[in-house]
């Protein structure tokens, strides 16, 4: 199929979702308005608040603030997952002793702790950012202890036979195979930034598009509720996009098929 | 026939086994004795071939000499000083890829160089040389993935080489190729050896191409506890290709006598293998 014909399917589904949704919500059928408006809004409604937060420019501020806690969660909670991931997979006595709490850990789901941080970090961006952290660093902790574990055998003898000390096997050798893992993640990792910004707006701050899906929740205001989500839907995607971007540049070396994952 | 026991040659010994036995730990607390009391000895410049049957420890031989396996038993010498930790003189080319599959195969023929204290641009002139001697010079932008098998091991030989190391330690490393590009590749690494003669031992299962590359053709008998069984020098005359030498009279009288001692191994060694598999 062709790049056009196919965008053009992609762009009759929404076209026919909406004018649906636009018909059950503003037309009795059968006697009968089969979405009502105060449940379901309709497209129109939706679409207007999206043009009016836009055009009075009161969005810019929520997403900025949701932009910064996701790209500090991502940052801070990377470094932590590189740090401890080297850490772990160098010194196997360290990640035997840790290794039942580093499951107990990963096990707790993490929005239980966002009462906790608000508590310890208040409600401004940091109590958000703790929460990205702990489902960030998790997940480059991983990727980076298991790329380190798995380089081949041949490959280490090899680098040891061509002269390497462990310096250089660590920068020649574990450095891009520990990185290589934590980049084919990066896609998971960046979306969980995101979702321990949102998730923590939404439980308790003053700002952010969690807390604007909030207030219009609170408020019963469903068009605001509809249109805070396909804000954070573009948002997210073009983040999506641009990891994309970093990722091709980066993991060049990789063959074809291992970009093909979600 | 030559006699079975390897002789005393006049020139230095670049790799000196003697009473080798190596010795794995396995599962039961039980030991597992891969090589039994190996003697082999490796004169400088000389190329030397191994064979013996799957899982016979030939590997296991060449990992002593490289220094990344120590003996249970048995000294190893190395330009006539005993071996300690990694054999620093040696080359070692890997039966399995043993290219970094991140850097390209400039980056991984440079490495060598870089590592030890040559400035990079430099090392990547020299490397841009090797890759164009061993036929690659226009793939010095590819990743690995990029390259073909054979690609791969060319790129695998200038990364040993650039390091001219006094030993080059071989292991199967043309097996996963097909035919015809392990022949090219035979000639390849001899037109390389030409040129400065170092010590070679290279491991195979395959007796034609032992016969075809070296000056001694040396046979292990079935494993466990595997021994050095036969040793013949090769009579061809140098400078060899390999698509010719195969046609020789001598070749093939050389072929048939190896042949007789090596078929007993080989079926020994068949029946070992399948055994453990219906064991296991």
């Amino acid at each position: 199929m062709s790049r056009a014909s196919l965008l053009a399917l992609q762009l009759m589904v929404a076209v026919v979702a909406l004018a649906l949704w636009q018909l059950l919500a503003s037309v009795p059928l059968f006697g009968k308005v089969w979405l009502p408006p105060f449940f379901f809004s309709n497209p129109v409604d939706v679409a207007s608040q999206i043009v009016k937060w836009f055009s009075t420019g009161t969005i810019w501020k929520h997403l900025l603030i949701t932009l910064w806690e996701s790209i500090l969660a991502f940052a801070i909670g990377s470094l932590g997952g590189v740090l401890v991931g080297f850490w772990f997979a160098r010194q196997p006595m360290v990640a035997a002793v840790f290794d039942p709490y580093v499951k107990m850990a990963n096990a707790l789901p993490r929005v239980v702790l966002a009462p906790i941080f608000t508590l310890w970090l208040g409600l401004g961006i940091w109590s958000k950012v703790a929460l990205g952290v702990t489902l960030v660093f998790f997940i480059v902790f991983f990727n980076v202890y298991q790329g380190v574990k798995e380089v081949s055998q041949t490959v280490r003898d090899n680098a040891r036979m061509l002269g390497m000390n462990e310096r250089q096997l660590m920068r020649h050798v574990y450095w891009p195979s520990a990185l290589s893992w934590m980049f084919s993640s990066l896609h998971t990792s960046v979306g969980f930034a995101v979702v321990g910004a949102v998730v923590g707006e939404y439980l308790g701050s003053a700002a952010g598009l969690g807390y604007l899906i909030q207030q219009a929740e609170g408020v019963f205001d469903v068009a605001g509720v509809f249109a805070g989500m396909f804000v954070l839907s573009a948002f997210v995607i073009l983040i999506d996009i641009g990891v994309t971007l970093v990722e091709r540049r980066l993991l060049v070396w990789r063959p074809a098929a291992a970009e093909h994952r979600d | 026939m030559e006699n079975a026991t390897p002789k005393a040659t006049p020139t230095a010994k670049a790799i000196a086994l003697e009473d080798a036995t190596v010795a794995f730990r396995v599962a039961d607390a039980r030991v597992y004795t891969a090589v039994e009391k190996a003697n082999l000895a490796v004169a400088d410049g000389e190329f030397v071939a191994i064979v013996g049957p799957t899982g016979c420890g030939k590997s296991t031989l060449l990992n002593v000499a490289a220094g990344l396996l120590k003996p249970a038993a048995g000294s190893v010498r190395i330009f006539e000083q005993p071996l300690t930790g990694l054999n620093r003189q040696a080359g070692y080319l890997f039966q399995a890829d043993a290219l970094f599959p991140w850097k390209t195969a400039l980056d991984n023929v440079a490495i060598g160089l870089e590592v030890a204290g040559a400035p990079r641009a430099h090392a990547l002139e020299r490397a841009q040389g090797w890759l164009a001697s061993v036929g690659l010079g226009g793939f010095a932008n590819r990743y690995p993935h990029m390259l073909s098998g054979g690609q791969r091991k060319r790129v695998g030989l200038a990364q040993v080489l650039i390091r001219d190391p006094k030993i080059l330690l071989m292991d199967e490393p043309f097996g996963p190729l097909d035919a015809q590009t392990r022949q090219i590749m035979g000639n390849l690494l001899l037109e390389l050896w030409t040129t400065d003669r170092k010590a070679v031992l290279f491991v195979t299962h395959d007796l034609e191409e032992a016969i075809a590359l070296a000056d001694r053709v040396v046979i292990m008998s079935a494993g466990p506890g595997a021994r050095i069984i036969g040793d013949w020098r090769v009579p061809l005359a140098r400078p060899r290709d390999i698509f010719e030498v195969r046609l020789d009279r001598e070749f093939h009288a050389l072929h048939r006598e190896i042949w007789a001692v090596l078929k007993d191994e080989v079926m020994k060694g068949y029946t070992q293998s399948s055994q453990v598999a219906e064991a296991g």
